[in-house]
């Protein structure tokens, strides 16, 4: 049975539970959100700062405060380091990439180009109580990405 | 596995032939994952059933099938009759002076909403307004919060609450000043299913019938354990729910003192609740089918009847000592596991069979995760009852609970899966 357990907490998650990297709440930011799972309590509060790098709009940051268990709080820890730095469109590409992998139940390949870290959590897929602990986050990201964007439109 | 066999000589209070008793619940033969036996810790979520229970489900279902009430044919006749005999074997369980007095819900959660919904319909000295005050306590579960929010804020109402000791009791040192004249309902859980409690309802609802307040209790945990008698609890309302008593889901209980239940206006409208039905308007039936509105759960019903036979059968006052010394077991080997908080009494006087607790360095969800792939069934959470793990400045913990079937075996099973999780997650 550790044998079960080890393919939902790999090295790679647990590291990033230990040593989470982006925690923290950061200015600036366009936008924060506060996601929480009303059947466990996890929370997250999560803020994205977008802004134009040549031309092409950027993740500039996300950063982030929040409770939960090893799963949600590593995921959040690899989502911040997957997306800060890259293009919107890129950022979203992948997004859904983890979306396809945390949908799948085990069947999808995770393609380690795209997702690098966030391919550890291809194990979490066959536990599906624990599926929502991992999209927390990414959720939260995609909800404070589409209000920065609501909110740079409106702002000119 | 080991079983309470070594170890029952040394235990006063566990039930003499648990072995017997357990092989009443077929599902605790099951195996898990990699052929680890279960070891069932999760008993106040939900118990699970006896064969008995099964198969008067099955049979009744086989051979018995029909509407209640309506129909004028042999199986509905023979229908009804095991509908209406569950109502009364519920009612004895319970003694609850009057059959009339015991209503089916879909469950606790209903039962209160559905008491909260009429107190906002109400009229005359029920009827609730500013000014008037409901007082609940911070160890209750959600459903046991939000109608009272919902009936406060629709009528402009207050919602008061008791609060908590560092030891998880109810705080009664300002009792005076929370149930006052202002006072129309007290509504609190006999037994809390997070932090275990038993609380002093015949002494709350004294004070409360002074000032003329309504006394609601949620036993949703205590009528699994405790032996209850309906007036003597000082509940003029007391409601449970039926899975948790080794009866089936979809069926709760609701006992009210007639003269309460019959001031209520009705609750949901439609068949079996009134009496005749014009264009014009319509009158109702009397207690207990006004608060029952369209076909009830009726096989459920049956399930709970012979549930309730079950437990009577093996003595409330046997089960509630078998659950003292399975709790007070678990209590002593839980304090052996280095980082571990019990969140609750840790004297197992005046406290129930659901034990929860913290460890140090390890979420809740991960412990539940790890005991899982031990065997170990427990919940992580906040187990619907936030404000109480607020009051002591958690987000959510691990709880195990007790019943019947629990053997001193299966907490030493607990204990040592606490000790590979620390390991696992290289905490300590």
């Amino acid at each position: 049975m550790t044998q079960e357990l080890d393919t939902l907490y790999q090295e790679i998650i647990l590291d990033h539970y230990k040593n989470p990297l982006y925690q923290g709440l950061r200015e600036p930011f366009e936008a924060e959100v506060h996601h929480v799972n009303p059947t466990c309590g996890d929370e997250v509060t999560l803020r994205v700062h977008l802004d134009d790098v040549d031309g092409v709009l950027s993740v500039r940051d996300v950063s982030y405060d929040s409770v939960g268990c090893s799963i949600s709080q590593a995921s959040a820890s690899v989502l911040a380091d997957l997306v800060i730095g890259k293009p919107v469109t890129e950022a979203m590409a992948i997004h859904a990439e983890f979306l396809t992998l945390m949908q799948g139940k085990g069947t999808v390949q995770p393609d380690e180009d795209v997702l690098e870290d966030g391919i550890a959590f291809a194990g979490v897929a066959r536990f599906p109580a624990r599926v929502k602990c991992a999209l927390l986050s990414w959720m939260a990201w995609k909800d404070a990405t589409a209000q920065s964007q609501q909110g740079s439109t409106h702002g000119g | 596995m080991t079983t309470q066999t070594t170890t029952t000589g040394l235990l006063p209070g566990l039930l003499p032939e648990l072995e017997v008793i357990r092989a009443d619940f077929p599902i605790l033969e099951r195996t898990l994952a990699g052929g680890l036996p279960l070891v069932y810790l999760d008993s106040a979520n939900t118990s699970q059933k006896p064969q008995c229970v099964i198969d008067a489900m099955v049979d009744h279902l086989e051979h018995h099938n029909a509407n209640v009430a309506r129909a004028m044919h042999q199986l509905g006749a023979e229908s009804s009759e095991a509908f209406e005999a569950a109502r009364d074997r519920v009612a004895a369980f319970i003694k609850a002076p009057s059959r009339d007095e015991v209503i089916f819900t879909k469950n606790a959660s209903e039962a209160l909403n559905l008491v909260a919904n009429t107190l906002m319909w109400a009229t005359g000295d029920l009827a609730l307004g500013k000014g008037d005050e409901v007082v609940i306590t911070e160890m209750e579960h959600h459903s046991n919060i939000v109608p009272w929010q919902l009936l406060t804020q629709r009528t402009g109402a207050t919602l008061r609450w008791f609060g908590l000791t560092e030891e998880g009791r109810l705080d009664l040192s300002n009792i005076d000043d929370l149930i006052t004249e202002r006072t129309k309902v007290v509504s609190l859980t006999w037994v809390s299913n997070m932090l275990g409690t038993i609380n002093p309802v015949a002494e709350i609802a004294a004070r409360a019938h002074e000032v003329g307040a309504l006394v609601v209790v949620d036993a949703s945990q205590a009528v699994p354990q405790l032996p209850v008698d309906v007036v003597a609890s000082g509940a003029d309302v007391l409601v449970f729910t039926g899975h948790k008593v080794v009866g089936p889901t979809g069926i709760g209980v609701l006992w009210g003192k007639r003269e309460v239940l019959d001031q209520l206006p009705p609750f949901l409208g439609g068949g079996e609740m009134i009496e005749t039905v014009r264009m014009e308007r319509s009158t109702y039936a009397g207690i207990p089918h006004k608060f029952e509105a369209g076909t009830p759960p009726i096989v459920e019903a049956v399930g709970l009847g012979a549930a309730v036979d079950y437990l009577d059968h093996v003595g409330m006052d046997a089960i509630h000592a078998h659950e003292q010394a399975i709790t007070g077991y678990a209590l002593q080997g839980l304090a052996t596991v280095p980082g571990l908080r019990v969140l609750g009494p840790l004297d197992v006087t005046g406290r129930g069979g659901a034990i929860s607790f913290e460890l140090d360095g390890v979420h809740p969800h991960d412990i539940a995760q790890v005991l899982d792939s031990r065997g170990v069934a427990v919940r992580a959470g906040h187990h619907c009852a936030r404000p109480a793990h607020a009051r002591f400045g958690v987000q959510s913990s691990t709880r195990m609970s007790s019943y019947l079937y629990t053997t001193p075996g299966e907490i030493d099973a607990l204990v040592e899966a606490l000790a590979y999780t620390r390991s696992y997650f290289k905490v300590g």
